[in-house]
C-alpha cells in the first residue's frame, strides 16, 4: 500500500484520507527528523481538508523514546486548534509501559484498540453526542 | 602374602580405606540395610536396602581411592548424588528435619567403624588411628553431601513456588465481550505488581477489551509503591485505547490512600467489581433489565 509513496525513511510518512478522517500508520523505528515532518504535513493536511479527525496508528511501533511521545501531544495540540481530534491507536503493551515509565501519560490525547475502533469513535463524538449522553444517565 | 601386607604398608590411610570398603562392600551394605536412613526408605524389601547401601559404598570407596575424603565435590559423589537426594527427600517428606536426616546418616558411621578396627586388628596403633580418622572424615563428607542435597532441594522448591505464585496470583478473567478482569489477591510488591501490569495490557490485545477491571478487593494494604504500579497500570491502558477501572477498595485502603496523599483522580473506581462491570457494560451501550414477569405478560 505503501509502495506509491515515497520511503518513509525519506523523510515523508503517508497521510491518508478516508472520508474526513486523516489516518497515518507508523512503522518500525522512526526518526526524529520523519516524526518532525509528520507534524507539519498532518497539521497542514488537516487545515487543508477540514478534517474532523486524525488517527495515528502504532500498531507497528515497538519502540518509542520521549521525542515521540512528545510529538503526538503536539500533534493532538495542533490538530485540536484546527477543530479536528487526534486519536492514538493500537499502542502495543511495551510501548505503554515505556511511555508511563517516562512519565508521558499524554493527558490530552484520545486512545483506541485499533484504527477501525478510532475511526468508529471519532464517528460518535461528531454525529451523535447527544446519544451518549442519555445513555449515561439512564442505566 | 608378605609381599601384599608389605605394599598395603605403602599405601596411605586413605587409599587403605578405600580397599577396605571395597573389599567389605557386602558386608557393611548389610549391616546399613539394619540402620535407621536405609530402613525407612526401602520399606518394601530388604534387598533394595542393600543394593542401595552397596552403591553408597562403592561411591565411598571411589573418594577414599582418589584421597578426596575431605571433599564434597570428589567426582565419587556425583555417581550417588541423585540417590542420596532421593533417599533425603523421602525422609524429609515424611517430617524429618534436616538435623534429623544428618543424625541418621551419622548413625551410619559406627557400623563401618567396628568394622575397620576389627580388620586392623593386630596392626600398630598408629595405622589404626590414622585409618578410622580417614573413614571419619570420609563419612563426615557423606554426611555434608546428604545435607548439601537436602538444602539444594529445599532452595529449589521455593524458587519453583514463587514462580508459581507470580503465575498464578494474577489470572486475566473475560467478564463480557471486550471486558476483562483482574482480582488482585495478597500483598502487591512491585514485582508482581510488574507481571499484573504486564498481562492485563496484553489480554487487553488479545481480548480486545475495551474496559480493564483491576479489582482489589483481596489486597488487604496499599502503600505509595502499590498505588503509584495501579495509576502507572491505568495509564498505560489507557495509551492503548481501553479504560481500567479500579474497583473493591475497602474503607481502610481509601483512608491510607487518603493519608498518603495520593491522588487517584485520574482513576475511574467503583465500589465492587460488579459495579465495575455493570459501568463497563452501561458504557459499551448495553442495558441490564431486570427479569420482571408481570410486566413481561402485560407487554
Amino acid at each position: 500500500m505503501t509502495g506509491a509513496f515515497p520511503s518513509p525513511y525519506g523523510g515523508q510518512l503517508p497521510v491518508l484520507r478516508i472520508g474526513d478522517v486523516l489516518l497515518v500508520t507508523l512503522q518500525g523505528d522512526l526518526h526524529d527528523g520523519t516524526a518532525e515532518q509528520l507534524q507539519e504535513d498532518v497539521s497542514e493536511a488537516a487545515a487543508d481538508s477540514r478534517v474532523k479527525g486524525v488517527v495515528i496508528d502504532l500498531s507497528g511501533v515497538e519502540i518509542v523514546d520521549s521525542f515521540l511521545g512528545r510529538v503526538l501531544s503536539d500533534i493532538a495540540a495542533k490538530t485540536r486548534l484546527l477543530a479536528a481530534e487526534t486519536v492514538v491507536a493500537g499502542m502495543r503493551p511495551a510501548v505503554a509501559i515505556t511511555l508511563v515509565e517516562l512519565g508521558l501519560t499524554l493527558p490530552g490525547l484520545r486512545t483506541a484498540l485499533s484504527s477501525d475502533e478510532a475511526i468508529r469513535l471519532l464517528g460518535e463524538v461528531s454525529i451523535s453526542p447527544r446519544h451518549e449522553r442519555t445513555r449515561q444517565e439512564s442505566p | 602374602m608378605p609381599e601384599q601386607v608389605a605394599a598395603g604398608h605403602q599405601e596411605t590411610p586413605a587409599q587403605e580405606v578405600g580397599d577396605f570398603l571395597r573389599r567389605r562392600r557386602e558386608q557393611i551394605a548389610q549391616r546399613w540395610a539394619d540402620a535407621a536412613l536405609f530402613r525407612t526408605v526401602f520399606t518394601v524389601s530388604r534387598e533394595e536396602a542393600v543394593e542401595a547401601g552397596r552403591a553408597v559404598v562403592e561411591a565411598l570407596a571411589a573418594v577414599a581411592a582418589a584421597e578426596r575424603v575431605e571433599e564434597q565435590e570428589a567426582d565419587g559423589f556425583s555417581v550417588v548424588r541423585e540417590q542420596l537426594a532421593r533417599m533425603a527427600a523421602s525422609r524429609s517428606r515424611a517430617g524429618s528435619t534436616n538435623s534429623q536426616i544428618s543424625v541418621e546418616v551419622d548413625a551410619l558411621r559406627m557400623p563401618v567403624v567396628d568394622l575397620l578396627i576389627a580388620e586392623l586388628e593386630g596392626r600398630p596403633a598408629e595405622d589404626v588411628r590414622d585409618c578410622t580418622t580417614a573413614l571419619t572424615v570420609l563419612m563426615g563428607t557423606l554426611r555434608l553431601v546428604v545435607l548439601e542435597t537436602l538444602l539444594s532441594a529445599g532452595q529449589e522448591l521455593i524458587n519453583r513456588q514463587h514462580l508459581q505464585l507470580l503465575e498464578v496470583a494474577t489470572p486475566v478473567i473475560k467478564l463480557w465481550e471486550g471486558i476483562v478482569a483482574v482480582p488482585l489477591i495478597g500483598t502487591l510488591d512491585s514485582a508482581r505488581s510488574q507481571v499484573v501490569m504486564e498481562t492485563l495490557l496484553d489480554s487487553i490485545v488479545e481480548q480486545h477489551a475495551r474496559f480493564a477491571i483491576l479489582d482489589i478487593t483481596g489486597v488487604p494494604t496499599v502503600d505509595s509503591l502499590v498505588a503509584q504500579h495501579l495509576m502507572k497500570t491505568v495509564a498505560a491502558a489507557r495509551l492503548m485505547g481501553a479504560e481500567c477501572i479500579v474497583s473493591g477498595i475497602r474503607p481502610a485502603i481509601a483512608q491510607t490512600i487518603v493519608h498518603l496523599g495520593i491522588d487517584l483522580g485520574t482513576v475511574k473506581t467503583q465500589a465492587s467489581l460488579a459495579d465495575a462491570l455493570g459501568y463497563a457494560l452501561r458504557k459499551q451501550g448495553a442495558h441490564i433489565v431486570p427479569q420482571d414477569p408481570h410486566h413481561a405478560g402485560s407487554r
